[in-house]
């Protein structure tokens, strides 16, 4: 089978892709022109806009661990009114969908914002209301199930566009919020935001973010979203888009195998910038290589044997 | 739900009018994610490392200023997770050679710190914004301390192509940490050293040679990098005369591109606090907007 043949488009919540990859919240911005392509992009997914024009959270704004990173920016947003003017028709441009990404401080916040950005050419709303950094103790709407069917039902009645709600891996139980989400009009949820986290400098006994605590993205929280969105695909009927320390095509595989539709990189940008598009490469060849002709088929396609699997013989382990 | 964005693309179609406003060009890319090879990584003196690497067309295309973004490797026991930004010390075309001189203070100056000749190191670049020679200039100064030095170092070689003789003052802890100073010569450059060990390096004694510099109308601008208490003899003497200047500012980063806003500074831009990042606003900015 050759590449041509195999389909690698998706539906996500009302908008058609050309692949499953697309740039998480936070980690795509002009500047990555550069080095890749956007209009090779499943979806272009914007930096959170805000109503107001905010500054960000105090430096140090980052700090690596193995790993991964933990981050404080807090979300720095020119206003919703510049990016109208000034970053909409820059993204519009290009013949890939576009996501934008809002947060506020309340559910009419939410709903009035996304109403302003209900302007033509917009693909989709992405509802930030996961980021660790914006309210006090990291607290955020999605960690329980009422507040993120409150936002999102104003939301669902303020927009036309596809919704997708951007949820937290920090709450006990994911599923309830993802289902509250579905339940208030979603139609589709991103699983997920950054862990809360923490790291502290030994050297000075100091906080080594500005904020104190930040939340930790890359290889190092994988296991657990895949987890997370095999726990969500399992009980909504949307589509779940899989975000959590995608590096490479083998993880973007593994959770479209957990349920994901889709896939955000994010982190892996930082380290390799090309990171989606490689991604897209290894994932078509995948496909060619198994014979799947379609990428959705990869969706939900972990296979759990019913009773006692047959277990090879030790030595053909060795 | 499915039906009712149906009716919205019916209602609301994709705008091919703005799309035809602003044309996609072809696209291309201006930096370069690629493996160079290693050709020397040797000291200096004690702290300072001169890494030279083999490299293709786009990281030859780096201005004075401009860095590369390297993935350093882990160096035994540590795991550095980003990349490491690093001005660029020396671009040489005609042997496809870039140069970097750094100095081993972390976890990824550790790492680069284990290259071997024939090796291979990730780099991504170059990027930023760099320095800005004005042509008409017949003399200009460049003021560095510290690993600064190595940073405007490329400065000699731009500036010398122009016709623009260059005093350079460097300044070091000691004399025997004193980078880049060879290389300014070898462009032409007036070289001036001031150390501390030798009770030279103080604001107050290179303002007395600034000072002299702008009497003799040797000073058009000013170019800095690596002492913020430089930075400010060098901010008040701009303003006193009315001369323009840069200064290349450091701050850690994480993409290096622009997209994650962990490398900002505060510049003040006419009274009016400004946040900007180091990364692709930078890291070469206006002298008096910068803030210590």
């Amino acid at each position: 089978m050759s590449r041509a043949l195999v389909d690698l488009s998706v539906a996500i919540g009302g908008v058609q892709l050309r692949n499953p990859v697309m740039p998480a919240s936070g980690t795509f911005a002009e500047g990555l022109e550069k080095v890749v392509d956007p209009r090779r992009l499943g979806a272009l997914v914007t930096k959170t806009t805000t109503r107001e024009r905010r500054s960000g959270n105090t430096l140090p704004r980052v700090v690596e661990r193995p790993g991964g990173l933990i981050n404080s920016i807090g979300i720095p947003s020119q206003g919703v009114a510049d990016f109208i003017a000034t970053s909409l028709p820059h993204y519009l441009s290009y013949d890939t969908p576009l996501v934008l990404s809002i947060s506020a401080p309340t559910a009419e916040g939410f709903a009035s914002l996304a109403a302003e950005l209900t302007v033509p050419g917009v693909a989709a709303i992405e509802a930030n209301i996961s980021c660790p950094n914006i309210e006090e103790d990291g607290k955020a709407f999605a960690m329980h199930a009422g507040s993120t069917e409150k936002v999102t039902r104003a939301l669902r009645a303020a927009t036309m566009l596809p919704l997708w709600v951007k949820l937290t891996p920090n709450t006990g139980d994911i599923t309830e919020v993802a289902l509250a989400a579905e339940t208030a009009g979603a139609d589709a949820v991103v699983v997920a935001n950054t862990f809360l986290a923490m790291a502290i400098d030994l050297r000075t006994f100091r906080p080594c973010l500005g904020n104190v605590m930040g939340g930790l993205s890359g290889p190092a929280i994988k296991p657990i979203v895949l987890r997370q969105v095999f726990q969500c695909a399992r009980v909504i009927g949307i589509p779940v888009v899989g975000c959590g320390g995608i590096s490479t095509a083998e993880d973007a595989i593994e959770y479209m195998l957990a349920g994901a539709s889709a896939v955000q990189v994010g982190t892996a940008t930082f380290i390799q910038p090309a990171a989606m598009t490689t991604i897209i490469d290894g994932l078509e060849q995948f496909c060619v290589d198994r014979g799947i002709s379609r990428v959705t088929e990869l969706v939900r396609g972990m296979v759990i044997e019913d009773g006692e699997p047959d277990r090879p013989l030790l030595d053909s382990l060795a | 739900m499915r039906a009712r964005f149906d009716n919205l693309e019916g209602a609301a179609p994709a705008p091919d009018g703005a799309r035809e406003v602003c044309p996609p060009a072809p696209w291309k890319a201006s930096a370069a994610v690629e493996l160079a090879e290693v050709v020397a990584n040797r000291a200096v003196n004690s702290e300072y490392r001169h890494l030279v690497l083999a490299c293709g067309e786009v990281p030859l295309q780096a201005a004075p200023g401009q860095f590369f973004h390297l993935l350093c490797p882990q160096p035994p026991g540590e795991q550095p997770f980003l990349r490491r930004p690093m001005s660029v010390y020396g671009v040489d075309p005609a042997r496809c050679q870039l140069e970097f001189l750094y100095k081993v203070t972390g976890a990824g100056t550790r790492g680069l710190d284990t290259l071997k000749p024939g090796g291979r190191l990730d780099i991504l670049g170059p990027l930023g914004l760099g320095f800005r020679l004005n042509a008409r200039w017949r003399h200009i100064v460049v003021v560095g301390r510290g690993a600064g030095l190595a940073t405007l170092a490329p400065l000699a070689k731009a500036a010398q192509a122009n016709g623009t003789l260059v005093t350079a003052i460097l300044s070091a802890r000691r004399p025997d940490l004193l980078v880049s100073g060879e290389l300014f010569r070898r462009h032409g450059a007036e070289v001036v050293t001031v150390t501390d060990s030798e009770l030279t390096s103080s604001p107050s004694n290179v303002e007395r040679l600034l000072r002299q510099l702008i009497a003799e109308d040797h000073c058009e601008a000013f170019f800095t990098c690596g002492s913020s208490r430089l930075m400010q003899v060098q901010q008040r003497l701009a303003r006193e005369f009315g001369l323009p200047g840069q200064i290349a500012l450091e701050q850690q980063m994480a993409c290096g591109l622009g997209l994650c806003y962990c490398c900002v500074r505060d510049f003040n831009v006419d009274g009016e606090i400004v946040s900007r990042r180091v990364c692709c606003d930078g890291p070469v900015f206006d002298l008096i907007e910068a803030l210590a």
